[in-house]
């Protein structure tokens, strides 16, 4: 212990106005297994997360492996020599890839070749016992198994230092006990490798070599736990941590008294007959049957994926059963039966509250939920409050607390409708042991007090012992049911854990990942210095991205033929060709010569004659309700005016609601008007005279015919490849944000730009591929003839994508939530692609704001370039600057991406 | 029934106060019905407006200056005066949508009744200005020739008056700010109400509604008024300051029968957004699913271009859309002033889209939130 694993000089941290860190002073000694232990919310994770350099320092220095981690460089030469791996259930795992894949990728963060990954996978797998699982998917794998992937993750590269966040919260005894023997042999391999870890299991850190105890953001105690039990006079370090807990004197430290149920007669409160649930062929419950009488309080124990949540989510009438019968109150439970649940409170495995309000919000949202009277919710809030010792913070919101703080109000939640039935899942995973025995007191408290029935599952032995029944459940079937003492006593063990683990072993789990005996890692050099620009590592997040895309066929689906799918919509929708109006004469003269004006009208392919109008109120009412576009009025005496010379006045009306219709439709009326009026003149004088001394001849280019298909469809591209890649690249790192994988990037050398064009590289083939498509369907089922240089187009295209997936990922880079990422990208993209890129209007033409904000935007440089290309003929020679423009705002957008991101969470 | 209103007003006081805790969605919702609206109306204008014009002078002489001349704003950009040899390069950068050609001895041609030819080259690709720009420009040359030459021309044996009702200046400004409303409430009510469904799924919050006494349609109709409300006060908001009073767009209708297809309206998109909620899985696969349709019904809903210019079998396959139904009933009633005797069929039509995607999402709802996982 020459060295220090970690050195804490005057650290503080605050989140918003919370204190988590107060001035920690702190020495972990290197070459042994450390500890960290203490309630939730004492900043254990926060410690931690700031030595492992993924949590930026406010006040303070620190030191790992004597190098300061506060100087970038340092840190980005250091963290390849630490692993870290967060708090949570394979969080930093990607659960659609397997197992060997989610290890290749670690590997190739750290710049490994090939065949130093294979060896060094196959070594690890064996060394965990997860051979037999290479190729199965990461998030199929139970609680203790995703730990130990996760392990052999951070193992990947030989670090020096290993740093765990409450690696086994949540799992289950026998996993923990192969965890914690994983880590033996995993130190023996590795002799010097220091090993940091936060605990909540005290029974567990009772065999490290040495502890720190936090409390309220200060360190209450360190050594060997041999001292710390002394310095308290304790028999156990539990009991010894809540002795020297500050603000504990006075307090209950003795853990909660269960005095005896009496037994009632009567039907049981809850009743399983043959429960089965099955997911897709796989059968999750498998025929369990058991009774819960009134007032009692009955334990589920089991590994995790054993079938525990799914059992309680078909007793609560979240799932339906496959077979069997689930009976609550000896009525069977049916989906609309509202009455049933009132009777009943739920606690979930996760936090499902809701975050965003306050603990007084979420309390009174569920009180009027569940139809408590008016007048007596308040009270009944109050109460609660007071209850669970939360009124000090009814105001804050649960995302700001700790976890502890958030079971304790999910409790009373569940509680706060007076309910019969408490069905309580994994309700203190995470919490610390005094949190738990204060909990257990109210849980204790109902039961005998209140004879509420309480159904819960939980990890922790304790508990275990402290239930009236418990239930062992493996593999969808229940192993064994009893009092705790009778299942101990009948294994002839003195400890119920040896003996839920001789009955797991029993039903075979553990023998198929067998431990293997320890093994010296294998020689390799040690890792060298990482190199400042990898691109093993960017390919390392492409490759990833990819393989999580391929997994997830709806969305590569989309991605390739939603485009398409559009181009045809919009190809045959939009269209600038105005025909078909429907129009009606009103006649009030019904002349020789009206109906000859009237002809000219109908034998129009633009206009389609509608039933004649009869009065003006007609008119007026036709043209209001939208049925016709057109009404010409004819007033009476027109033909016998015509005849005298004398010029009469023809009313033509316009539906003026649509501007371009209406606009389009004046220009045909001249038209019509003008081959009459010659029409007129050739009767008249019998020779044809031109109305005008000039002609006037219109040539439309590029587009002869003037088919707005010719000029829409390459527009339409436009708007695709920009909309379709932007979404997509836009929740690339706010996904990650949100379950906890950006962890990965935070802890390993790769750089911003690694992450963020490895991340886009997927994206831009993909794009690219579409683009391909996109210009196949235009030439074959459009027939668009593309007149100018492919190249050009394929070039153009290709600096268009990388701009617009680029633009998607600087979104990403800022927002907070996957929501917003998407509502940002769909506004931010929509307005400017459509209506200032030149699809609708054309750029030249585009006023003020909008011609502002259509050149900020890439869509309105490439326009160019696909029409152009398309219609005009044009080549690389016309078009080049517009290329590097879009190749620039790529480059904009990514530069914008890195300085938004950041590689040390707050 | 006073209980099942109670709970889903309970939980639509939720949604709202979930909403005002995301201030990066308040501030999107604010400029999407501010700032977007008034930048798209005064931007992306349809009319004739400052076209580039150039104009290949061979004849200079005074009635081809005086042509010139005639080229005005604001319809068109002062005309460039350029090089016949110039025309390819030109046009094909886009410079002008339209180019001039007045060829040699113009003047002399006319004057002895030779019916000399004025050349307009177009660029075609530009959809929404040739057209009708091309039509203003024979008018203006035709004028113009008529007036410098009197007595050429023949005295018009009719006398023909073209007007437009609803909008007499058929300014597009007035159209486009209120079909930019009107496609912002659809980006809105769908994403919306859809993310926050997702949220809930992802956030395992649906799990716990979902044991208490609440019904899948209690939820469903909480968060479609809660984000409806919301998104009706931005809309209304809108409709009056910005374009009311800001743009200076007259609307000849009736406000409150507006805001009530406004709520049918909300409904039926709302209805959508959770039903694609539901087909979804995650947000991911939301955002690929809602993107396309909101570009399709935004697009092909007559708030952009004509309907009766799509296709048939496309106008039949849209009928399904809110979004036809509505832009119809915003135009008849805004524009148009038409009262509830008018619209009433399309109201029907409307709300019987609402009620088709509700029912399809009620009928996922459970199913979808709960086994998918």
């Amino acid at each position: 212990m020459s060295e220090a694993a970690l050195r804490f000089d005057g650290v503080s941290h605050r989140y918003g106005k919370t204190l988590a860190l107060d001035d920690v002073s702190l020495i972990v000694p290197a070459g042994c297994m450390a500890g960290l232990i203490g309630p939730e919310g004492v900043g254990k994770s926060t410690l931690l997360g700031l030595g492992a350099g993924i949590t930026r320092i406010q006040q303070g220095s620190i030191q790992a492996l004597s190098e300061d981690i506060g100087q970038p460089a340092a840190r980005h030469a250091i963290c390849a020599r630490i692993a870290y791996m967060p708090q949570g259930l394979g969080r930093n795992l990607y659960p659609t890839l397997s197992v060997a894949e989610n290890l290749h990728f670690f590997g190739r963060l750290f710049g490994q070749g090939g065949a130093e990954r294979d060896a060094r996978i196959a070594e690890l797998l064996e060394a965990t016992g997860l051979s037999a699982f290479h190729d199965r998917p990461a998030g199929k794998l139970s609680g203790g198994m995703k730990q130990k992937l996760g392990i052999c993750a951070a193992l990947i590269h030989d670090p020096d230092l290993l740093i765990l966040d409450e690696p086994t919260t949540g799992i289950d005894p026998l996993s923990r006990r192969q965890f914690w023997a994983l880590i033996e042999r995993m130190r023996a391999r590795r002799p010097g490798m220091s090993v940091v870890v936060a605990t909540a299991y005290m029974e567990e850190a009772e065999r490290f070599d040495w502890l720190a105890a936090l409390h309220g953001g200060k360190v209450i105690a360190t050594g060997n736990p041999a001292e710390i039990k002394q310095q308290a006079a304790a028999s156990s370090l539990e009991r010894a941590f809540i002795a020297l807990m500050p603000g504990r004197a006075g307090k209950d430290a003795s853990p909660p008294e269960i005095p005896p149920r009496a037994e009632t007669d009567g039907p049981p409160a809850i009743e399983a007959e043959g429960l089965t649930r099955r997911f897709n062929g796989f059968t999750a419950v498998d025929t369990v049957s058991f009774r819960i009488g009134k007032g009692e309080i009955f334990g589920f124990l089991g590994s995790n994926g054993c079938g525990k949540s799914t059992t309680m989510k078909m007793l609560t009438g979240l799932l339906p059963a496959s077979e069997g019968s689930a009976l609550l109150f000896g009525q069977p439970l049916h989906a609309g039966d509202m009455e049933t649940r009132r009777r009943v409170g739920y606690m979930s495995q996760s936090f499902s509250l809701y975050g965003e309000l306050t603990l007084r919000q979420n309390l009174l949202l569920h009180a009027q939920l569940f139809g408590l009277p008016a007048d007596s919710i308040d009270a009944r809030v109050n109460e609660m409050l007071t209850r669970f010792d939360l009124a000090a913070m009814a105001d804050s919101r649960p995302e700001d607390l700790p976890l502890g703080i958030r079971q304790r109000l999910q409790l009373a939640v569940a509680i706060i409708h007076r309910p019969e039935i408490l069905i309580l899942d994994e309700p203190t995973s995470g919490v610390d042991p005094v949190a738990r025995d204060d909990f257990w007191r109210e849980l204790i408290a109902l039961s005998r007090r209140d004879g509420v029935t309480i159904f819960l599952s939980t990890h922790f032995m304790n508990e275990a012992e402290r239930c009236d029944r418990i239930s062992l459940m493996h593999a969808g079937r229940v192993l064994a049911v009893g009092k705790p003492a009778d299942l101990a006593a009948a294994r002839g063990k003195a400890d119920l854990e040896d003996a839920f683990i001789e009955i797991l072993q029993e039903a075979g789990m553990g023998n198929a990942e067998q431990d293997a005996a320890p093994r010296a890692a294998i020689a390799v050099a040690p890792p060298a210095k990482p190199r400042r620009v990898d691109l093993r590592r960017l390919w390392a997040y492409a490759l990833r991205e990819s393989l999580e895309i391929l997994r997830d066929p709806l969305r590569l689906a989309f991605a390739l033929l939603g485009p398409a799918l559009l181009l045809l919509t919009f190809g045959y929708g939009i269209s600038f060709d105005v025909e078909k109006l429907p129009f009606a004469a009103y006649d009030q003269d019904q002349s020789a010569q009206s109906r000859q004006l009237l002809e000219s009208f109908q034998g129009s392919r633009y206009f389609i004659e509608k039933p004649p109008i009869a009065s003006a109120h007609e008119l007026d009412h036709r043209l209001q309700n939208g049925e016709l576009t057109l009404a010409i009025e004819i007033p009476p005496d027109f033909g016998k005016q015509l005849m005298r010379g004398e010029t009469p006045a023809i009313a033509i009306w316009l539906d003026g609601a649509m501007p371009f219709r209406a606009e389009t439709t004046r220009g045909y009326v001249s038209g019509l008007a003008a081959s009459y009026l010659a029409d007129q003149t050739r009767r008249h004088k019998g020779e044809a005279q031109p109305l005008y001394p000039i002609g006037i001849e219109t040539r439309f280019r590029y587009n002869q015919s003037f088919k707005s298909a010719n000029a829409i469809v390459p527009s339409v591209i436009v708007l695709l490849l920009v909309l379709i890649p932007a979404i997509m690249t836009a929740l690339g790192i706010v996904k990650e944000k949100e379950t906890g994988s950006i962890a990965n990037f935070q802890s390993t050398p790769v750089s911003k730009l690694e992450f963020l064009l490895g991340k886009q590289l997927p994206y831009v083939v993909i794009g690219f591929l579409s683009f391909f498509c996109l210009i196949i369907l235009a030439r074959i089922i459009f027939a668009v003839p593309l007149t100018g240089s492919f190249l050009a187009l394929a070039l153009g295209s290709l600096a268009y994508v990388l701009s617009t997936t680029a633009f998607g990922l600087f979104v990403s880079s800022f927002v907070r939530s996957q929501v917003a990422a998407i509502f940002a990208t769909a506004i931010l993209a929509i307005i400017p692609a459509v209506n200032f890129s030149g699809l609708l209007v054309p750029v030249a033409s585009l006023s003020g704001t909008g011609q502002l904000i259509g050149l900020g935007f890439p869509a309105a440089w490439y326009q160019p370039v696909s029409l152009g290309v398309f219609a005009k003929g044009l080549g690389l020679a016309d078009v080049w600057r517009n290329i590097i423009i879009l190749a620039l705002f790529g480059i904009g957008f990514i530069l914008a991406s890195v300085a938004a991101l950041r590689k040390q969470g707050a | 029934m006073l209980r099942f209103l109670a709970r889903i007003f309970r939980l639509g006081i939720k949604e709202l106060r979930s909403l005002r805790a995301d201030p990066i969605l308040l501030g999107l919702i604010v400029y999407t019905f501010t700032f977007a609206v008034y930048a798209v109306a005064t931007g992306a204008k349809f009319e004739v407006e400052n076209a580039a014009v150039a104009v290949v002078d061979e004849d200079r002489s005074p009635l081809s200056r005086r042509l010139q001349d005639a080229i005005q704003q604001p319809f068109f950009k002062p005309p460039v005066l350029i090089d016949a040899r110039q025309i390819d390069t030109a046009v094909d950068a886009g410079q002008y949508v339209f180019v001039i050609e007045i060829p040699p001895k113009f003047e002399q041609d006319v004057l002895a009744g030779q019916y000399p030819s004025v050349q307009i080259n177009i660029d075609a690709t530009a959809m929404s200005q040739a057209g009708n720009g091309a039509a203003y420009l024979q008018n203006i040359i035709y004028q113009e020739v008529a007036a410098a030459l009197p007595g050429s021309t023949q005295a018009l044996p009719i006398d023909l008056v073209v007007r437009a009702r609803f909008n007499p200046n058929l300014k597009s400004d007035w159209f486009t700010a209120v079909m930019q409303v009107i496609n912002n409430i659809t980006i809105l009510a769908v994403i919306l109400t859809g993310a926050a469904l997702i949220r809930e799924r992802e956030h395992g919050t649906i799990e716990h509604l979902l044991v208490m006494p609440v019904t899948p349609i209690e939820i469903m109709l909480a968060k479609i008024w809660a984000n409806g409300l919301v998104i009706l006060a931005a809309a209304s908001f809108s409709l009056i300051v910005v374009v009311e009073i800001l743009l200076g767009v007259p609307v000849s209708g009736s406000i409150p029968l507006f805001i009530t297809a406004s709520a049918l309206y909300m409904f039926s998109v709302a209805a959508l957004g959770i039903l694609v909620a539901t087909i979804s899985t995650s947000m991911a696969q939301f955002g690929l699913l809602s993107i396309p349709l909101l570009m399709v019904m935004n697009l092909l809903s007559g708030s952009t271009t004509p309907m009766e210019s799509m296709p048939d079998w496309l106008q039949t396959a849209m009928q399904v859309s809110p979004a036809l139904h509505f832009v119809g009933l915003a135009q008849a009633i805004l524009y148009r002033g038409a009262d509830i005797a008018i619209i009433w069929p399309r109201m029907i039509a409307l709300g019987a889209t609402g009620v088709v995607f509700f029912a399809l999402a009620a009928l996922r709802f459970r199913k979808a939130l709960l086994t998918a996982q």
